[in-house]
C-alpha cells in the first residue's frame, strides 16, 4: 500500500519534471515557454551556408511613409534624440545623392533625385567595421549578419569612420531617457556603446521576418537567403536591375536596391 | 631615487603645483564626462573623433620618434639617451590616457586583451604602446640607477633598448594604417600617409627633445651638449624637409588647399626647415628655439586639425559637412592629461638632474 502510493508519486513527479523540461526547452510545442521555430535549430550553424540579404524596391516605397522606421525603432528600443549630433538610427530615409553619392548622377532622372531612399546597415560580406573592432564586439555571424555585442563594446568608435555608409550610432548619453515606448523583448543599451541594425536577428530565431519587411504596406522590402537560388530575393535579383551602395569600395553589401 | 623629485627650489614647486592644479581640473572634467557620457564633448555622429584622438596621434609620433636617439647610437648623444627615453615614456603614457579618455566604456578596456581581435590595428597599436612604455621607462630608470652607483648599466638594458626599436616601428605603422585603412575617407587613403606620419613624427619629436634639453640646461644647468643638439637638429631637418615635401605635394592632389590650418602648418613647416637648413641660424640658440617651436606647432596642427579633423570633414561622409568644435570640458581633460604627462616628465628629469649633479660632485 505504502509502496503503491510511493510508486504513483514518483511516476507523477517524473512526468511533471519531464513536461516541465520539455516545455522549457520547447520540445513540447504546446507548452513551450518561449516560442522558437524549430527549423532554425534543425542543423548546426555552418559559416557561410546562409547569407541573409535584403532587396528594397524603391519604386514601391511611398514618399513620406515612415512605418518601417517606426516599427524598427520601437521594436529595438532605439532612443529618439532629436539633436542631429546625438541622433541614433537603425534605418532611415535619405536623399538619392546621400545614399548613392558615388553613383552616376547624370543618368538619374529628376524624379529619382527628388525621392528619398532607405538606408540601413549593409551587413557587408567584407565588413570594415568588424575588421577594425579591437575586441570583436562588432562581429560577423555564421549567417552573414554583422552583429554588435553591447556588453563587450568598449566605445572606441573606430567602427564609425570605418563604415562607409554611416550605419553606426554611438550612445553619447544614457539612451534610456529617450526611449518613447520601451519594449521588454529586446534589451536597451547603456551610455557609451555603439549600435546599429541587426537584420532583426532577434526576430529571425523566432521564425519571423524583419520588422521593417513585415510592416511595409507596399511590400517594398524582400528579405531572404542570398545563397539559396530558390529564394524570393534571388529570383528577384536575377530578374531585375539592382544596385548596391558604394560597390566600388569592395565591401560587398548584402542590401540591394531596385531604383 | 624617486625621493630626489621631492626636493626642489621655489620655481620647481610653483611649476609642479601649477601642473597639479591642471590635473585636478582635468579629473573633475573627466568625472563629468564619465557621469554624463561623451555628450559633454563636441563630438557627434559625423565627427566621431575630436581633440582626444588628435592628441593621441601627435603624441604617439613623438613617443616613437625618441627611438632615433637609441638608433643613432653615437657618443655625443650618451647624455641625451635617458632624457629621450623618459620623454618617450611620458608621451606614450599620455597617448594611452588620451585613447582611454576617448572611450565610451573605459572600464571595459581589458576586453582588448580578453577578446583579442588580431585583425584589428587598434589592438596592435595599443599592444605596441604598452610594450614601448614598459621598455623605455624600465631601461631609462635602470640606466639612471647604474649611473648613480657609478657602474655601467646591466646587460639586459641593451636588450630592452633593442626591443624598443621594433616596437617603435610597429607603433608608426599600426597608427598610420589605422587611419590609412578606412575605405571611405579619401583624404587618408593614401600610401603617403604612413611616410608622412613617420617624417612628421621625427621632425616634431627631435625638435621637442632639443627644446627640452635647452630648458633643462637653462633651469638646472645640466648641459647634454651642443654637439648632441646639433645631431638632433640634423635629424629634425631631414625629417622636416621630407614632411613639408610630402605635405606640400598633397596640396596639389586633394582637398588640402581649402584648409586654412593646413596652410599654416605648411608655412610654419617650410619656415622652420629653412631656418634649420641655414648653418648660421641653426647654430644660434635663439633661431634654433624658434625653428624647433615652429616645427612642433606645424606638426601638431597638421596632426590634429589637419589629419584628423580635416580628414573627417572634407570627404563629407554621406555628403554632409559637419563642423566640430571642442567644448570646455574636453579642453580641460586635454589640459589635464598633458599636465599629468608633463608632471611625470618633470619629476623624472628632476631625478636625472640630481643624479648627474651628485655624480659630478
Amino acid at each position: 500500500m505504502m509502496n503503491e502510493q510511493r510508486r504513483e508519486f514518483i511516476k507523477k513527479t517524473a512526468l511533471g519534471v519531464f513536461v516541465g523540461l520539455g516545455a522549457a526547452s520547447g520540445l513540447v510545442p504546446a507548452f513551450s515557454l518561449e516560442k522558437t521555430a524549430l527549423p532554425v535549430w534543425d542543423e548546426k550553424p555552418v559559416p557561410g551556408k546562409i547569407r541573409w540579404g535584403m532587396l528594397i524596391d524603391t519604386r514601391k516605397c511611398k514618399e513620406g511613409c515612415q512605418q518601417c522606421v517606426a516599427a524598427c525603432h520601437h521594436e529595438h528600443n532605439v532612443p529618439a534624440f532629436k539633436n542631429r549630433r546625438e541622433e541614433i538610427r537603425w534605418i532611415w530615409k535619405n536623399s538619392y545623392k546621400n545614399v548613392f553619392p558615388t553613383a552616376d548622377n547624370a543618368g538619374a532622372s529628376k524624379e529619382i533625385q527628388s525621392r528619398t531612399f532607405l538606408s540601413l546597415c549593409n551587413h557587408c560580406a567584407d565588413s570594415p567595421c568588424t575588421q577594425i573592432c579591437p575586441t570583436g564586439a562588432t562581429f560577423k555571424r555564421w549567417d552573414g549578419i554583422v552583429e554588435i555585442d553591447y556588453h563587450r563594446c568598449i566605445g572606441c568608435r573606430f567602427c564609425m569612420p570605418a563604415c562607409p555608409y554611416g550605419s553606426l550610432s554611438f550612445n553619447w548619453q544614457d539612451p534610456r531617457t529617450a526611449i518613447v515606448d520601451p519594449v521588454t523583448a529586446y534589451p536597451t543599451r547603456e551610455q557609451g556603446v555603439v549600435e546599429k541594425c541587426n537584420f532583426c536577428s532577434d526576430r529571425l530565431i523566432k521564425g519571423l521576418q524583419p520588422a521593417c519587411v513585415e510592416v511595409c504596406p507596399e511590400q517594398a522590402l524582400v528579405f531572404g537567403d542570398l545563397n539559396d537560388p530558390a529564394s524570393d530575393i534571388r529570383v528577384l535579383l536575377e530578374s531585375n536591375v539592382t544596385m548596391q551602395r558604394k560597390p566600388e569600395l569592395g565591401t560587398k553589401p548584402s542590401v540591394f536596391y531596385i531604383i | 631615487m624617486i625621493e630626489k623629485a621631492l626636493k626642489g627650489n621655489r620655481s620647481y614647486w610653483i611649476w609642479t603645483l601649477f601642473l597639479g592644479a591642471l590635473v585636478a581640473s582635468g579629473l573633475s572634467a573627466y568625472y563629468q564626462q564619465r557621469w554624463l557620457g561623451l555628450t559633454v564633448t563636441g563630438m557627434g555622429r559625423e565627427a566621431s573623433w575630436g581633440l582626444y584622438t588628435a592628441q593621441f596621434t601627435f603624441l604617439v609620433g613623438v613617443a616613437a620618434s625618441a627611438v632615433m636617439v637609441t638608433l643613432l647610437h653615437q657618443k655625443e648623444l650618451t647624455k641625451t639617451v635617458i632624457i629621450a627615453l623618459f620623454m618617450a615614456a611620458s608621451a606614450t603614457l599620455m597617448s594611452i590616457l588620451f585613447a582611454v579618455a576617448d572611450m565610451g566604456k573605459p572600464d571595459r578596456l581589458l576586453n582588448i586583451i580578453f577578446y583579442t581581435n588580431p585583425r584589428s590595428l587598434v589592438f596592435w597599436d595599443l599592444l605596441f604602446l604598452s610594450g614601448y612604455l614598459a621598455t623605455t621607462l624600465t631601461a631609462g630608470w635602470a640606466m639612471l640607477g647604474a649611473e648613480k652607483k657609478g657602474v655601467p648599466p646591466p646587460a639586459w638594458v641593451k636588450s630592452l633598448l633593442n626591443l624598443s626599436i621594433p616596437l617603435a616601428v610597429g607603433i608608426f605603422f599600426a597608427t598610420a594604417f589605422l587611419y590609412g585603412g578606412l575605405p571611405d575617407l579619401s583624404l587618408w587613403v593614401t600610401g603617403v600617409l604612413a611616410l608622412r606620419f613617420i617624417a612628421s613624427a621625427f621632425a616634431a619629436g627631435m625638435a621637442l627633445l632639443i627644446l627640452v634639453t635647452l630648458i633643462v640646461k637653462k633651469t638646472k644647468g645640466l648641459d647634454t651638449g651642443k654637439e648632441a643638439r646639433e645631431k638632433l637638429a640634423m635629424v629634425a631637418t631631414y625629417a622636416g624637409v621630407a614632411n613639408v615635401l610630402l605635405l606640400g605635394v598633397q596640396f596639389f592632389t586633394t582637398f588640402y588647399g581649402n584648409a586654412p590650418l593646413l596652410w599654416f602648418s605648411l608655412i610654419a613647416g617650410v619656415v622652420s626647415v629653412a631656418i634649420l637648413l641655414i648653418p648660421a641660424s641653426r647654430k644660434s640658440q635663439q633661431w634654433l628655439v624658434a625653428a624647433c617651436t615652429a616645427l612642433v606647432l606645424s606638426v601638431w596642427v597638421d596632426k590634429s586639425a589637419g589629419l584628423l579633423i580635416g580628414g573627417e570633414l572634407f570627404p563629407a561622409p554621406l555628403g554632409s559637412i559637419v563642423t566640430y568644435a571642442p567644448t570646455s570640458t574636453e579642453m580641460f581633460v586635454v589640459a589635464g592629461i598633458w599636465s599629468f604627462g608633463s608632471l611625470l616628465f618633470t619629476a623624472l628629469l628632476k631625478v636625472v638632474v640630481a643624479v648627474k649633479a651628485e655624480h659630478r660632485g
